[in-house]
């Protein structure tokens, strides 16, 4: 307790010396809190997209499905028996198929991964139900007189698909245009028919956009000679949490991997420039401390002289050292908590749209308790560690060169 | 008055590295002080008058022979020991003052009992007390820096006697101080050892001092040249 007074005093009895190091420490504390909370608010809201657009409470994978392997693609698929239709109906899981096809948009060729999604599932944010066609609606209908709503089938010439904003930009396509998509069937019979783009949705997953393009889930079965087939079901509630008959269900710790790597990269590189402003502000309170040390001989020798022991005065010159890091946080805590509380209400927008990993244009940052503790902590563990090394100097200083102002 | 032994020193000898060979302060030094006098170790600079004061503050310890201090030998004193002895037993006067230049006056004399573990009650009493020993009470809030060299020294002398040490070991006291604030200051000294038989030594060649002592030792080339009882020239105020 006395060393943490002494050690207070004598800190702000420094000035402009002790602030200089305060404001860098500060600083640093600042930024650490700034980076790791964008990565939390990143992390948070790419889990949070992920799961509203593509996994869902997880998955059951085709045994044969590998997301990784486009050839696994064409032998991917399977029956949904009875109870995973009940469960369809129920809308606690969602099917989807999967094939490959080759679109041309205005003659230009582009490989696409063809997704049949039923139009009126619910669980994934996909705009599905733009995929509803009626004979009166489809361009170009043949369909039966009279009728309000067809299953999409051959007999309408022009069938509705979905694609996402990446998507467009790569088939360089926009809503209400029309192109020709190929695909062969299980069969290996090649087969066209026209497509008309009614919808370009925008989402922060680019991983059910890149190269995707969505039909209706029963279109898509006809068109592969696959009916009431599926290479994934997309489970919409905790419920299912293991295999059903052959589908191998795959949980949220096993969807989100990809992410949680890209981010644990982020968090690595950005580690370096956060250890680089820390290592400056540690810097600052070494130097400080040597020339502390260096300038206040005498006051060290008169400490011991009025009765303290040597590892007393480490302690306060240790103290005095690491207090730096409390002032630096409560200076951080000045201008720190206003910023923080303003990017966390607005949010960050980085202007670009498409980095290829889900990631939210605007990122709201994300600040646990946790971190703001842990980083606290950290600072002032490093600080004092810091502070201590030169401080032990003095344990080897004779008191009455000290107090003559003579060690070297 | 002066019959009881508080400090005494046996065959003391000090070296000092310098370079090679070494450097003897004190040669087989032989002295005791008794409770309550007001001695001087007297003698040109390099006569070892300093390093004596030091061992006899546990600041140092002899290279061989001995320091009786209040029973305690000084070289078997761990650091620990030899603080606690500062601390309760022993108070420093130094030529230059040696005032902690972030703390206010006050906070200078209450350092010592800060260690002590006093109560803040006992500590603010104890602390006027001595402020009102050396006439600054109306200072108590002053900054060192906002003194004057005989204010200094004062409030370094109410550092030395706020714990109420046995031994006040006084290093070239007045060599900062002009005449005037020399004399204030011996007589205050002068005045604290006849009220509480408190023993002073000094290291000193300041003639204004010798003016004050009851004993005056002589030391030339770390020996001990003579050691004289002389008569008060001045009498405490």
């Amino acid at each position: 307790m006395i060393a943490l007074k002494l050690a207070f005093r004598n800190l702000l009895g420094a000035g402009l010396r002790t602030w200089l190091n305060v404001t860098v420490l500060s600083f640093a504390f600042v930024v650490i809190i700034f980076y790791n909370g964008m990565l939390n608010g990143w992390d948070r809201q790419g889990k949070r997209d992920t799961q509203a657009w593509e996994v869902g409470q997880g998955q059951l994978w085709h045994p044969t499905y590998d997301k990784y392997d486009v050839f696994s693609i064409q032998d991917a698929h399977g029956l949904m028996e009875t109870r995973e239709k009940q469960l369809a109906v129920e809308g606690k899981l969602t099917p989807i198929l999967i094939a490959q096809g080759t679109a041309y948009p205005e003659g230009r060729m582009q490989g696409v991964l063809l997704k049949g999604i039923d139009p009126e599932q619910k669980i994934l944010k996909i705009p599905s139900h733009l995929l509803k066609q009626t004979a009166t609606a489809a361009d170009d209908a043949t369909a039966t007189d009279g009728a309000t709503e067809v299953d999409v089938h051959y007999a309408i010439d022009v069938h509705h698909a979905i694609i996402g904003k990446r998507m467009a930009k790569s088939l360089k396509v926009g809503e209400g245009d029309q192109m020709l998509i190929r695909w062969r069937d299980k069969n290996g019979t090649f087969d066209a028919l026209e497509v008309k783009i009614v919808a370009v949705f925008k989402s922060d997953v680019p991983s059910i956009d890149n190269g995707q393009m969505y039909l209706s889930l029963q279109t898509l079965q006809q068109m592969m000679d696959m009916p009431g087939e599926a290479t994934i079901l997309v489970s919409g509630t905790e419920e299912i949490n293991g295999n059903l008959g052959n589908w191998v269900f795959k949980d949220l710790d096993f969807l989100f991997t990809e992410l949680d790597e890209i981010i644990l990269s982020k968090r690595a590189g950005s580690m370096i420039m956060q250890s680089t402003l820390l290592l400056i502000a540690l810097l600052a309170i070494f130097d400080t401390q040597i020339l502390s040390i260096f300038r206040r001989q005498k006051e060290i020798g008169t400490y011991i002289a009025l009765g303290m022991t040597r590892a007393q005065v480490v302690g306060i010159f240790t103290v005095e050292g690491g207090a730096h890091s409390i002032l630096a946080a409560l200076v951080g805590a000045v201008y720190g908590i206003p910023l923080f509380m303003w990017l966390a209400a607005k949010g960050i927008t980085f202007g670009v749209d498409d980095m290829g990993i889900t990631m939210a244009e605007t990122i709201f940052p994300y600040y646990s308790l946790g971190l703001i503790a842990f980083t606290t902590l950290f600072v002032i563990a490093a600080a004092t560690i810091v502070s201590y090394i030169p401080a032990r100097r003095i344990s080897k200083m004779n008191p009455t060169d000290a107090l003559r102002g003579k060690v070297n | 008055m002066e019959q009881k032994s508080i400090i005494s020193i046996t065959n003391l000898t000090k070296e000092f590295p310098v370079g090679k060979g070494h450097f003897t302060a004190l040669d087989k030094v032989n002295i005791e002080f008794g409770v309550g006098e007001f001695a001087g170790l007297v003698g040109p600079s390099g006569s070892g008058k300093t390093t004596l004061l030091n061992i006899i503050g546990s600041l140092d310890t002899p290279t061989t022979g001995d320091a009786i201090v209040m029973g305690q030998s000084i070289s078997k004193l761990s650091h620990k020991q030899s603080a606690l002895l500062r601390n309760h037993h022993i108070g420093f006067i130094f030529q230059t003052f040696n005032l902690l230049p972030v703390y206010t006056v006050y906070e200078n004399v209450e350092f010592a009992l800060l260690l002590q573990n006093m109560s803040s009650g006992e500590r603010h009493k104890a602390v006027m007390e001595a402020l009102e020993w050396v006439g600054l009470t109306d200072k108590e809030k002053s900054k060192p820096s906002m003194l004057s060299g005989g204010e200094s020294q004062r409030v370094a002398i109410a550092r030395a006697m706020v714990k109420k040490p046995q031994i006040v070991l006084a290093d070239e006291p007045t060599a900062n101080l002009d005449s005037k604030n020399s004399h204030h200051i011996l007589q205050t000294m002068k005045k604290l050892n006849e009220e509480l038989k408190v023993t002073f030594i000094f290291a000193t060649h300041d003639e204004k001092v010798m003016m004050y002592l009851n004993r005056v030792v002589n030391l030339a080339d770390g020996r001990i040249v003579s050691d004289e009882r002389v008569m008060n020239h001045v009498k405490a105020q």
